[in-house]
């Protein structure tokens, strides 16, 4: 789960991490009325969407006076914000950030994941702050230094003071840099997250270490032990596809293809997305229906596969091992009638009672296209949209009417 | 023969009692050997109980000392998880198997740390695994049973449904396998697939192995270069997740491409590197490995 950069920041102050006095607002007036009352003479306006980049998306200004303030303000919110992480629709600003401007003297990078190999949360720091740390990583990689903390001693003063020393915070602000970097990992081990940054991390021109931005996210699996960080959850900021195959215990991603997909596990949905690359298609999602799937979870799949406009076709792909052949294809025959499929449909099943399934398909009368292996069902798949695109315009006509008559009826 | 587990292995179901420790008992009871090898539950609250005549515990402990059990399979909810984990550690079990899926990472982080530290022996498969089966003897776990056959092909994979996939292309190829381990799809996790090889390579019954891997991290690399410099038998493998857009998670928690890494090219690349054979069709797996076999 994200949150945003204003409420990442809230958090840190209750683990003592310094950052600057800001007001989080959901309007113009808001934003200006926040600008006052901060005082001051510069002020920084942030947009606030769960996505980095924003700065060179044009979502954070400086203003100087309040009259700037507005009017950055004004352009910011609801702006569609293009950054390298949004994909090219971008993300409508909904909320800003309206904070005090700060005196920069040194721009660091600070940040956390749980490191795989090592099995310990690695705290990476740079001096190279305010820059996109992946390309330091790569092209300058000793300017990253690493610690890897003891899970059971947590971040010592000696760790952390010497990290502070390396990324060159001076020695007058070692003792507080020193603490703060160990604010942020109790943040990052108290509240289960998964991933913390904080780019840029300054020392001031009066020698202070501030957290300039927040970037947390958490562990999906740990938050019923956070109520509180569920409660910080903004839906506006997640895909509407997404929330609702969640409330049906299902995995679904969407992306850029017009395949929809639908299988049993999560390797072999990026396994089946896979071939239908391999025989020239485009995956529209990724969605793993889990080991239990009920014939109303199926249902509920399809309906969330078919609301992405883009999808002309659709490849089920089940391993029937607990779960039985029979039963997902009785799910894909109700589904497909209740929603009245209009794209080719191609099934590949296999595992238990799988001659069964087999034939609850033929014998639905739906026009099911069966396969045997997983590389047959992805040629034909994308054989199905290909002869789709070819067809002549009666059929497209007849299925214009079709559509027609289904508006209609609602 | 086989790797972590035969016909001889006698074998615990911690959270027994539960929905899901419940169906996948009595399953893994009725495949082969099963009703010999599974002699105890655990559940602190039931112990004096029985599960259809599997005697219940109050301890891991306890049932290791009453029954002789050295391999435990933990089906206990994910709050609890790590620490049912903890509990067959201490017990000094050979083998703790933990199918749960959903452990909190940080759970996960502390049990691994004590592990090291405290240089505990019993081996961890998982979690969020589909178990190991050694097929026609003893299958600890959640796959499908029938789609094995007993052989000399040793799989390991880090998705549950892919691994099935593999297996039965394989017998439908008849080849059979020695032993079939699925470590799981978390980031923190116990076997990796280095350690699996490293098994596979020093059990005489095994001739050949399959190897999947997904996106994320760095394990399957870690492995490739085991491979070249010290496997003995033919390697061959997939990796899923060529399709997947980075910075986001492909279901599995460890599923992930972050910060250009851990993408399936890279990995598929390092492995032919270090002479695995590897295709980009899941439903060759099985032809590629018939095609290295002697």
């Amino acid at each position: 789960m994200k949150i945003h950069e204003y409420q990442g920041k809230e958090i840190f102050r209750h683990y003592g991490v310094a950052t600057p006095r800001g007001v989080a607002c959901f309007s113009v007036e808001e934003a200006v009325a926040a600008a006052k009352q901060l005082g001051g003479k510069a002020w920084v306006v942030k947009a606030q969407i769960h996505a980095g980049g924003r700065g060179k998306g044009g979502g954070v200004k400086v203003a100087r006076s309040l009259d700037e303030v507005r009017a950055h303000a004004k352009r910011i919110l609801g702006m569609q914000l293009v950054t390298h992480q949004t994909g090219p629709g971008g993300q409508k600003v909904r909320r800003l950030l309206i904070e005090e401007g700060a005196d920069i003297a040194k721009e660091l990078y600070v940040g956390m994941v749980v490191d795989r190999g090592t099995q310990r949360v690695v705290l990476m720091a740079s001096s190279e702050g305010g820059m996109d740390i992946e390309e330091v990583a790569a092209k300058t990689p000793e300017k990253i230094h690493k610690v890897f903390v003891d899970p059971a001693a947590g971040l010592s003063d000696g760790e952390a003071r010497g990290v502070a020393r390396r990324i060159g915070i001076p020695d007058s602000a070692l003792a507080p840099a020193g603490a703060l970097l160990q604010g942020l990992y109790k943040c990052f081990w108290d509240t289960d997250a998964s991933l913390l940054e904080v780019n840029p991390l300054i020392v001031s021109r009066d020698g202070r270490v501030v957290a300039l931005d927040s970037k947390i996210n958490f562990d999906d699996n740990a938050l019923f032990r956070h109520p509180e960080i569920v409660a910080l959850r903004d839906l506006d900021e997640e895909d509407p596809l997404e929330i609702e195959a969640s409330k049906h215990e299902l995995s679904y991603i969407s992306l850029d293809g017009n395949i929809g997909c639908m299988v049993n596990g999560a390797g072999l949905a990026m396994a089946t997305m896979d071939t239908i690359k391999l025989f020239g298609g485009s995956p529209a999602n990724f969605l793993d229906v889990g080991g239990g799937a009920t014939a109303e979870r199926v249902t509920a799949a399809f309906k969330i596969m078919l609301s992405n406009p883009k999808v002309k076709a659709i490849l089920v792909n089940i391993f029937g091992g607990i779960m039985k052949c029979d039963t997902i294809a009785t799910g894909v025959v109700a589904a497909a009638r209740e929603v009245k499929l209009s794209v080719p449909l191609v099934v590949r099943m296999k595992g238990t009672n799988e001659d069964l399934g087999k034939k609850i398909l033929r014998d639905s009368g739906l026009p099911i296209i069966s396969a045997d292996n997983m590389a047959q069902a992805g040629q034909k798949v994308v054989a199905a949209i290909k002869k789709k695109k070819a067809k002549p315009k009666p059929k497209v006509k007849a299925r214009a009417k079709k559509k027609a008559a289904k508006r209609k009826k609602k | 023969m086989s790797i972590l587990i035969n016909k001889n292995t006698r074998v615990m179901t911690q959270g027994i009692t539960g929905k899901t420790g419940m169906f996948h008992t009595q399953t893994s009871r009725a495949y082969a050997n099963g009703k010999a090898c599974y002699v105890a539950g655990v559940n602190p609250k039931k112990a004096g109980e029985n599960f259809e005549g599997i005697p219940i515990f109050g301890s891991v402990r306890d049932a290791k000392e009453k029954t002789g059990a050295t391999v435990s399979v933990i089906y206990v909810p994910p709050p609890f998880a790590a620490a049912a984990i903890w509990e067959a550690v201490e017990a000094d079990l050979d083998l703790a198997i933990c199918i749960t899926e959903g452990i909190p990472v940080r759970d996960m982080v502390e049990v691994r740390d004590r592990m090291r530290k405290q240089n505990r022996r019993t081996l961890l498969l998982g979690p969020n695994c589909p178990g190991v089966i050694t097929p026609e003897e003893l299958k600890i776990g959640i796959m499908p049973g029938h789609i094995h056959k007993k052989g000399r092909v040793g799989v390991v994979s880090r998705s549950g449904t892919l691994t099935y996939e593999a297996v039965a292309q394989l017998t439908e190829l008849g080849i059979g396998q020695s032993s079939a381990v699925g470590i799981g799809g978390d980031p923190v996790n116990g076997l990796k697939h280095v350690d699996v090889l490293k098994l596979f390579n020093d059990d005489p019954g095994t001739d050949a192995v399959i190897m999947i891997g997904e996106i994320g991290g760095s394990d399957e690399e870690t492995a490739a270069e085991w491979v070249k410099q010290n496997m003995k038998k033919p390697v061959v493998g997939f990796i899923a997740g060529v399709t997947a857009p980075p910075g986001k998670r492909m279901g599995h928690a460890g599923a992930i491409i972050s910060g250009g890494k851990g993408t399936a090219q890279e990995k598929l690349a390092v492995m032919e590197a270090c002479g695995i054979k590897v295709t980009k069709n899941p439903a060759e797996v099985g032809r590629l490995l018939k095609s290295v076999l002697k």
